[in-house]
């Protein structure tokens, strides 16, 4: 990306962003994804985040594509180009669409006055008249905004074609036909226009185009996990729905539960019987999940929850991005109950983070979160493929011990006993959520109370987690550490200060709980500055970081809630 | 571990007793509570019913009556209150070839639990759940549950909570259970009976079990004389078992629906590998 200058006036550009906006159902949306995999096929990376009003249908949305020769870290500070299909509404988008006098407004005059609040930016308007171009070929205006923004950016007409063949093949010969004529017209319509924003040539080769929830699912399913269940809530839900269909394919079961609090037991209760299972959710489900997390913790059960993170508390921002369910993550339950917390640092790290979820889930007979957000779900992009793949680690099931001899808790080495599945004849046992004796007998005894406390805190702190904890990138006295979405737009951040001759390192936390505190204070030091950045209001990794000393007393925190994405600019200009 | 057996391989074994399903472990109830009897008519039908008890699994919530999964030897699941069936409900459909029987009471079934109650109903997986209802919330010493009466008098609710009780047979006839049914604790044989007919019943089965609570209702001894035994006729029309239910006698025993829905989520899908899937994200232009 190369948006440190005014506008970034370069002959040839490394990557550009454009917004598709309009009414709802004036497919800004079907233009951004094409505009995207178009994108893919001719050789560049790219993400694009939707928009939408609070309508399910009907209300305004908005296609948000940045596209470059490099992978793209994080949403861009401004945009190039904005394309109106239409103007109900759109000037509401203006405060999360910031542009300048270099930016390009391309709207149709028939379709009114240009919002004021996209006038009041400065970009330059032009007159476009899409519907026209769209009537003249009998095809749609969004196809007229998609052949003018491909030629903007200077995308190979043939990906193009391919890509419209891709999404909309199944609708038949004739809707092509109309919409590549579309394109057409919309591009030698942009031709005219004077610009300088053409794109850097991409390097075509394989990509891997898709979202975070997809991701999320991927890697439950590379994991193992054959059972999910949940309950629809935004913005989640998607994770179910990609999972529903392919759970059969792979020999698994997806439920819909009739409540949150339904959906997590069920996930139990399948993990009880040996298939490892997950749960999928947002905030305010999270909440109703916790004292089933409890359970889970107190009678060993492996369990992968995902947290799709949005705005809090309450109803919140259903739609918008934010970190605030960390707290609740990490310590939503009654009594002494610790859990992991994984969080992924990009969309690629979704697949690898949840795999890894997995994994740690049934080697360690504990519930696993991971920590996602509206953000990484929801922004679809296009990427080098995540090959990366944990070393799978399994559950324990087999005992040599049966019948009166046989322990359900009983003391190891690394504090993880065998939990045989139901079916296995003589090592019957009863998961118990009642404090517990080796047999998993309920028992009011301090001394069992105190040794399963500490069996289970033991077995998560003493677990050698690997490379998994996290990553660190760059030297310098200045180190940065973040967790989840924040991580993309803070090394974006670190990168354009590093230009600028400011030595930074990137800390990205991918183990939140427990917290990996010898890499950290290896991370840390001779650090003259540390900054946690993060996406809530009240500082929660910072707190905890701090509350554990796996920080010095003089680290700083830069936490600012959603729903406003982190833009790059904003982080540097903090640290700077 | 190969854990998907398949349904029709599953063993019936004809030598097991109720010896075979009980557990040293002890159990907390009040001596003369209704569950003694539920405890035992339980392991005489799941000794009827042929499965050992490495292949049964018990799954309850909270309350005294959950505290059952420990005082058999088959496995178990004590969660927490109220979730007994969402639990039962994900494990019977990760493992369709263990037997697995739901047990609780009244306040676990019917309040905190009763939107998952309704919902397994509707859903018609193959369990069997049995409530002991003895009309009270025991363990936490004496309130009116679900299916107190109105006027039942106690510190919480002096004078009685003034809300009608609700009918679980007829809710559960409303929600879709394909076997609906009602039993006395302290009838052990005829209970035991219901059961294994429940457990053999495809879909989802409900067994109502008159519980009497010695502690806090000790007047519940009484339905020892009042139950009308066999005064049920089964049927298989839902509707003539609804409008049997309905304001009737409530202390009347015996099977009160057999329907023939067919049971949800019975088989897994033979597992593919997961390239094809792999392959959905990928975009080639030389492909």
């Amino acid at each position: 990306m190369d948006f440190g200058d005014e506008g970034g006036r370069d002959a040839m550009r490394s990557s550009i962003a454009v917004c598709f906006a309009g009414s709802g159902g004036a497919g800004a949306i079907t233009a951004g994804s094409t505009f995207l995999q178009s994108a893919a096929r001719a050789g560049y990376y790219g993400l694009m985040t939707k928009l939408s009003g609070a309508q399910v249908r009907g209300g305004e949305a908005a296609a948000l594509v940045e596209i470059g020769v490099e992978p793209l870290d994080a949403q861009p500070d401004r945009f190039d180009v904005l394309i109106a299909l239409d103007w109900d509404n759109v000037g509401k988008f203006a405060p999360e669409l910031p542009m300048d006098s270099a930016s390009i407004v391309l709207a149709d005059p028939a379709a009114g006055k240009p919002a004021e609040t996209i006038v009041a930016t400065g970009a330059r308007l032009v007159d476009f008249p899409l519907a026209k171009l769209a009537s003249d070929v009998k095809g749609r205006g969004n196809m007229v905004a998609l052949g003018a923004a491909a030629a903007l950016a200077g995308i190979d007409s043939a990906a193009l074609e391919q890509s419209i063949r891709d999404l909309i093949g199944a609708k038949g010969e004739a809707t092509i036909a109309a919409s590549l004529a579309a394109v057409a017209a919309g591009a030698d319509a942009a031709r005219q226009i004077e610009s300088d924003i053409k794109l850097q040539p991409g390097h075509p080769g394989r990509r891997w185009f898709g979202s975070g929830n997809e991701a999320i699912g991927l890697g439950a399913l590379r994991g193992g996990v054959r059972f999910v269940a949940a309950y629809p809530i935004t913005p989640a839900t998607e994770i179910t729905e990609w999972l529903a269909p392919r759970m059969g394919a792979v020999g698994g079961r997806a439920m819909l539960a009739e409540d949150e609090i339904a959906a997590i037991n069920m996930a139990v209760g399948a993990s009880f019987g040996g298939v490892p299972s997950l749960t999928v959710t947002s905030g305010p489900g999270l909440s109703l999940k916790v004292e089933t997390i409890g359970l889970a913790i107190s009678a060993e059960i492996p369990l992968v929850i995902v947290d799709v993170m949005r705005v809090g508390p309450s109803t919140g921002i259903p739609t918008k991005s934010d970190q605030g369910d960390l707290d609740l993550a990490l310590y939503g339950t009654h009594g002494d109950a610790p859990r992991i917390v994984l969080a992924p640092m990009s969309i690629a790290d979704c697949a690898l983070t949840t795999e890894r979820a997995v994994h740690l889930a049934e080697s360690l007979q504990t519930p696993v979160f991971v920590l996602s957000d509206q953000s990484l779900g929801q922004t679809q992009t296009i990427i080098d493929e995540p090959t990366r793949r944990a070393e799978p680690m399994t559950r324990a099931m087999e005992s040599d011990k049966s019948g009166a001899d046989f322990r359900r808790y009983q003391p190891t080495a690394d504090n993880v006993s065998p939990m045989p599945a139901p079916g296995v004849e003589g090592r019957q046992w009863v998961a118990e959520g009642l404090s517990h004796d080796e047999f998993g007998h309920p028992s009011n005894a301090a001394r069992f109370h105190v040794a399963g406390l500490n069996k289970r805190r033991d077995k998560l702190e003493n677990h050698d987690y690997g490379d998994i904890w996290g990553e660190a990138t760059g030297e310098g006295e200045t180190v940065i550490i973040a967790f989840g979405s924040s991580v993309g737009p803070v090394k974006e951040a670190a990168r354009r200060l590093r230009e600028q001759g400011v030595a930074i390192k990137v800390v990205g936390l991918r183990l939140i709980a427990p917290i990996p505190k010898e890499q950290i204070a290896e991370a840390i030091k001779g650090a003259r500055r540390v900054i946690v950045v993060e996406q809530n209001h009240t500082g929660q990794l910072y707190r905890h970081l701090l509350g554990a000393k796996a920080l010095p007393a003089e680290a700083e925190s830069l936490a600012r809630p959603g729903p406003a994405p982190f833009r790059p600019g904003e982080i540097a200009a903090h640290i700077a | 571990m190969e854990l998907h057996l398949h349904e029709e391989a599953a063993c019936h074994r004809a030598d097991l007793t109720l010896k075979d399903f009980k557990s040293g472990v002890e159990p907390i109830w009040c001596p003369g509570c209704g569950d003694f009897g539920v405890l035992q008519a339980l392991q005489r039908a799941l000794a009827a019913n042929g499965r050992p008890p490495h292949e049964v699994a018990l799954v309850s919530g909270i309350g005294c009556s959950s505290r059952l999964p420990a005082y058999t030897s088959a496995y178990g699941f004590h969660g927490v209150h109220g979730r007994a069936l969402p639990v039962a409900t994900g494990l019977k459909l990760a493992r369709p070839e263990l037997e697995v029987v739901v047990v609780g009471g009244d306040g676990d079934g019917y309040s905190i639990g009763g939107n998952h109650f309704m919902h397994a109903c509707r859903r018609n997986v193959n369990l069997t759940y049995i409530v002991m209802d003895n009309r009270v919330y025991g363990m936490t010493k004496g309130q009116p549950s679900p299916t107190t009466e109105a006027d039942w008098d106690s510190d919480i609710a002096p004078g009685g909570v003034g809300v009608s009780p609700f009918s679980p047979v007829a809710i559960a006839l409303a929600a879709g259970a394909n076997f609906v049914a009602r039993g006395f604790a302290l009838d052990v044989k005829p209970l035991a009976d219901i059961l294994v007919a429940a457990m053999k019943h495809p879909g989802f089965s409900f067994v109502e079990v008159l519980s009497p609570c010695i502690t806090f209702r000790p007047e519940e001894m009484d339905w020892k004389k009042a139950i009308k035994r066999n005064a049920i006729e089964t049927t298989s029309d839902r509707k003539a078992a609804m409008a049997a239910v309905m304001g009737a006698d409530e202390l009347m025993s015996g099977i009160i629906f057999e329907g023939d829905r067919p049971a949800y989520g019975q088989t897994l899908a033979a597992p593919e590998g997961l390239a094809a899937i792999e392959g959905e994200f990928i975009v080639d232009p030389a492909a």
